[in-house]
């Protein structure tokens, strides 16, 4: 069953140029959100990302920025 | 950072009692999740069983009704699976009772190390998300339980789910140990381990399951029962202001009979949503909660008369809007138990709905208003 929810919203951004290939943004995502393409991360679908902040706080290059919430 | 996921209105949110046994509060033998201790290089720590008995189960449902909140934190610290060595795996986890219990009970015939941290009693995703399940936490309990004098690897296995918490590398720097994530879910743990470490793509994604939907049910019915009270009083007061004798107890079996379409909307916006979530149009839960809502209007002012309300137009269009009102802002409000809305999300639907609610319930106040106005004038 995918649930989606809705289109355009979430805050994920990706700056491939800091990418070091690691491969830890798949690993962590809930939602499947990354793939891995010639030793870059990819954003392969982005609307189901969820904001859960997973993928930015461990990627070791700071390359990936998502607003995950208040407070 | 300090970040709050959407998952705060699920029970296991909420930070619950510690559980400090009064009498001996060093005897791990005391607790009946343990076996027996085992001594190891920093000293004896409790051996757990990896089977739930019936009181665990028991408890869990206490919880999850929300009867019993306390007694459901596990002291912090390390405890062994089987017979562990130097080299077997160090699993991490929350110091929630349930989340405890879901994960011993998937270890039957293995040999590891379990490394509970303090996350206040709240689960491992709603702790990750809280900060309690954290990089900190972690690199503390670690030095703590004195963790590295007890196994001669460097791999401690996380649950992905902590993940929003923990930065691996953050922990690595600090303590020399490499975070591998383990699977979202305890049961895949033994395929897991079994595959060296590595979780397949089915193993890394949440699930939004009716099962797991319907577990949030009775936090959300909790909310419902709060609500009645009050949409009783606004009723009552209503049906008290009419022209002629008052007769109190006609005007509370009324009331009583006119909450009735009221508490159905409310359990449809929750209950309904939880249930039906896939199969209901529009990905926006408050468009959701408005399909449904409006089903159910169409069908309440239909028996009218059954309900105790008075045959007319305007009463019939005030019921509308405010049973609709309320069942797309009771869907609205699951997305707080949700594993998949994102706060950007839930923000621009609130961004469209919120105005819209309220003019729809100010209009049915207009439209209430006039009515009992256009009583007293005859
Ligand atoms: S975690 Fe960061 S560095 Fe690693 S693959 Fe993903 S984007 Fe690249
Ligand atoms: S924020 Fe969470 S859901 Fe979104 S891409 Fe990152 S890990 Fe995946």
């Amino acid at each position: 069953m995918g649930l989606v929810y809705l289109k355009d919203v979430t805050t994920l951004t990706l700056h491939p140029e800091k990418c070091i290939g690691c491969e830890l943004c798949t690993q962590v995502c809930p939602h499947l959100v990354f793939t891995m393409e010639n030793k870059k991360a990819r954003i392969a679908n982005k609307e189901a990302c969820m904001e859960c902040g997973a993928c930015a706080t461990n990627c070791p290059a700071a390359a990936i920025s998502v607003h995950s919430g208040v407070g | 950072m300090k970040k709050e996921n959407s998952c705060c209105s699920t029970p296991c949110c909420d930070a619950t009692e510690s559980l400090e046994p009064s009498a001996h509060p060093n005897r791990n033998t005391d607790f009946p999740w343990v076996l027996e201790e085992m001594d190891t290089p920093i000293g004896k720590i409790p051996k757990i069983k990896t089977q739930t008995e019936f009181a665990d189960t028991l408890g869990a449902i206490a919880v999850r009704l929300g009867i019993n909140r306390s007694n459901y934190r596990i002291n912090p610290g390390l405890y062994a699976v089987g017979n562990p060595n130097d080299l077997s795996p160090v699993l991490v986890t929350a110091n929630y009772k349930l989340t405890f219990d879901s994960l011993r009970k998937e270890l039957s015939k293995q040999n590891l190390w379990i490394l509970v941290l303090d996350t206040k009693g709240i689960n491992v995703w709603c702790a990750a998300g809280k900060g309690t399940f954290s990089t900190d936490e972690l690199i503390k309990r670690i030095n703590l339980v004195q963790l590295k004098n007890v196994i001669s690897h460097k791999t401690i296995i996380l649950p992905q789910l902590g993940a929003p918490g923990v930065a691996a590398h953050e922990v690595s720097k600090h303590t020399g140990l490499k975070v591998s994530y383990g699977p979202v879910y305890a049961r895949d743990l033994p395929r897991f381990l079994n595959n060296e470490l590595k979780a397949t793509t089915d193993m890394r994604k949440v699930h939004f399951t009716l099962k797991n939907r319907l577990t949030v049910i009775p936090v959300e019915l909790k909310v419902v029962l709060k609500v009645l009270p009050i949409l009783f009083t606004l009723l009552f007061i209503f049906n008290l202001i009419s022209p002629g004798e008052i007769n109190f107890s006609r005007v509370f079996l009324q009331s009583a009979n006119n909450l009735i379409p009221y508490a159905i909307s409310i359990a449809l916006g929750t209950l309904g949503i939880a249930a039906l979530l896939p199969y209901i149009p529009f990905r926006s839960f408050a468009a959701k909660g408005l399909l449904l809502g409006l089903a159910w209007a169409a069908l309440a002012v239909r028996y009218h008369g059954t309900f105790n309300f008075p045959e007319n137009t305007l009463i019939v269009a005030a019921n509308i809007l405010f049973l609709t009102s309320i069942t797309s802002f009771s869907a609205l409000n699951f997305t707080g138990s949700t594993t998949y809305t994102s706060i950007s999300g839930v923000q621009k639907e609130m961004l469209y709905t919120i105005p819209l609610i309220a003019v729809a319930t100010l209009l049915g106040l207009g439209l209430v208003i006039t009515y009992k106005i256009m009583l007293f004038t005859g």
